[in-house]
């Protein structure tokens, strides 16, 4: 980076610009028919389904539906992630043994990407809501355990020290030392864990029969319909950037918080 | 009762092989109620010492025992005051003075009077429900002196309390240390590179060599002070006047200071 840093207003009119270019590029290929409409719908085209979606039905029920569906096992998955992984972590953190049984496990494991488990979720868990919300969870799962795993093992040793000359059991040590020093980097955990957790829904909805995003996807597809196909990509796009704008002001204000406590 | 024994102690940092002597052949008995200062220059293994009565680190060879068992965790029995307060930041005074009394699982009714006593001791009463980053560093080391005093411990080991204070908040914080220790005496091991403060606060004083650290003289202190009335001082500076006080400082400084000219030869 080099020049001036530039003003608030400055960048906002700079990622207009931005967006205003990508979409001007996009009507271009499209309306001048350079790509064949059937496959590069016109802006207006997506804008003007994804209005038409809101309400009327496609694959058996309307965009917010689908949405809902979708957003319902995304929950289940991270919530699972979020329950096993920061506990699993802290634990792994205090308890070396542990730590030397479930490292090399998890270090072969997690470079298996969530795609790559789907024929295995579907196989195991079903297409209903297991096979998805495991598959969620693949992706959600490292970024909690990893975190959790970091804060515990780098609290200030003199804290530790000062608990185990106090006689503090393991127990009372890890819920009252490791994770209260632990919560800054489970927090973070936690944020990128929400967006992998959503970046996954649409590997784990390829194999849902019922509703979902992705399963309008694959339907649209089927049938050709690219205009609802990018529909569903603009609404997956849109909610991961609320999930993410939310989680940072949840994150900002548990910093504030801890500014004024610790 | 509570007596602290080094025997024949070496610390070897690192291989057994090849690593970095830190402690070389430490002998020192401490008596039940007694206050020992140990005094280094920086890196002569003085902390070390204090951390192997605490169970932080094992002794490479030879043993340390209180109370005449060999120390081999860490435990309420040998509470230790830390340089840098190593306070719960997550934790109220209150809370933090508390911990140790849960683990104890003493009842509720006698940890509140506990750590009722404790805040007096330390003046720190209308401070029990802030949070240690909202106290000055004086503050912050009352509350961990009473975190540890409240655990009634065996023995009471400080590493450099005062170290990370400011000069006057050093000098109050000594001064009402002597008051502590002569009124409610219990054995103390005091670690410092601060030889007045050494000299003050102690029943004796061990000087210890640099690298590898080894115990060079040990100076009884208590006879001098009780023939020369300190205690009677209620200020620090009118003690430090004092000929017979001058005289041992200056010992001491002579003591250390031919350890650095040693290094320079």
């Amino acid at each position: 980076m080099n020049g001036r840093p530039l003003s608030f207003r400055e960048s906002a009119l700079l990622g207009l610009l931005g967006l205003a270019g990508f979409i001007g590029l996009w009507s271009f290929l499209s309306i001048s028919g350079i790509v064949p409409r059937q496959f590069l719908p016109t802006p207006l085209d997506v804008a003007s389904r994804f209005a038409q979606l809101l309400t009327s039905p496609f694959a058996g029920a309307t965009l917010p539906v689908h949405l809902a569906s979708s957003f319902r096992r995304y929950a289940y998955g991270v919530l699972l992630a979020a329950g096993i992984g920061v506990p699993l972590g802290l634990l792994m953190g205090w308890f070396r043994l542990l730590d030397d049984i479930v490292t090399p496990i998890f270090d072969g494991l997690r470079f298996i990407a969530p795609i790559a488990w789907v024929p295995f979720a579907a196989l195991w868990f079903g297409t209903g809501i297991g096979g998805p919300v495991m598959i969620i969870f693949a992706g959600a799962f490292p970024p909690c355990l990893i975190n959790a795993y970091r804060g515990a093992r780098f609290v200030e040793p003199r804290l530790i020290e000062a608990g185990r000359m106090l006689g503090t059991p393991s127990s009372r040590m890890i819920l009252e030392v490791l994770l209260p020093a632990a919560i800054p980097s489970i927090i973070a955990g936690l944020r990128v864990s929400a967006g992998l957790g959503w970046q996954s829904l649409v590997g784990a909805e390829l194999i849902v029969a019922a509703a979902g995003v992705g399963f309008l996807m694959v339907q649209a597809q089927g049938s050709v319909q690219t205009t609802t196909v990018m529909v569903g990509m603009i609404a997956i796009g849109l909610v991961g950037m609320l999930i993410d704008v939310l989680l940072r002001q949840g994150e900002a204000w548990l910093r504030r918080r801890r500014g004024l406590e610790a | 009762m509570g007596s602290i024994s080094f025997r024949n102690v070496d610390k070897v940092f690192g291989p057994a092989t090849g690593g970095v002597k830190a402690l070389d052949d430490i002998n020192l008995e401490i008596a039940d109620k007694e206050f020992v200062a140990i005094v280094g220059p920086s890196g002569c293994g003085k902390t070390t010492c204090l951390r192997m009565v605490a169970g932080f680190e094992p002794a490479t060879s030879g043993v340390v025992s209180v109370n005449g068992r060999a120390v081999t965790e860490p435990g309420p029995d040998r509470a230790v005051v830390f340089q840098q307060f190593a306070l719960f930041p997550w934790k109220t005074v209150r809370q933090n003075i508390d911990l140790g009394l849960r683990n104890k699982n003493l009842p509720i009714g006698e940890r509140n009077d506990l750590i009722a006593s404790a805040l007096k001791l330390m003046s720190l009463e209308s401070h029990a429900d802030a949070f240690p980053h909202q106290l000055s560093g004086g503050m912050q080391q009352r509350v961990a002196i009473a975190r540890a005093y409240v655990l009634d411990p065996v023995v009471l080991l400080m590493d450099e309390p005062f170290g990370a204070l400011d000069a006057q908040t050093r000098v109050v914080m000594q001064e009402e240390l002597v008051r502590l220790a002569r009124r409610n005496p219990r054995t103390v091991l005091f670690i410092t590179h601060a030889v007045e403060e050494a000299v003050y606060l102690a029943d004796r004083v061990a000087i210890m060599t640099r690298r590898p650290g080894r115990i060079k003289e040990v100076l009884d202190i208590r006879a001098i002070r009780e023939a020369e009335g300190w205690d009677s001082h209620a200020r620090i500076e009118d003690v430090m006047d004092l000929e017979s006080f001058v005289h041992l400082r200056t010992h001491i400084w002579k003591s250390l200071r031919e350890e650095k000219d040693f290094q320079h030869v």
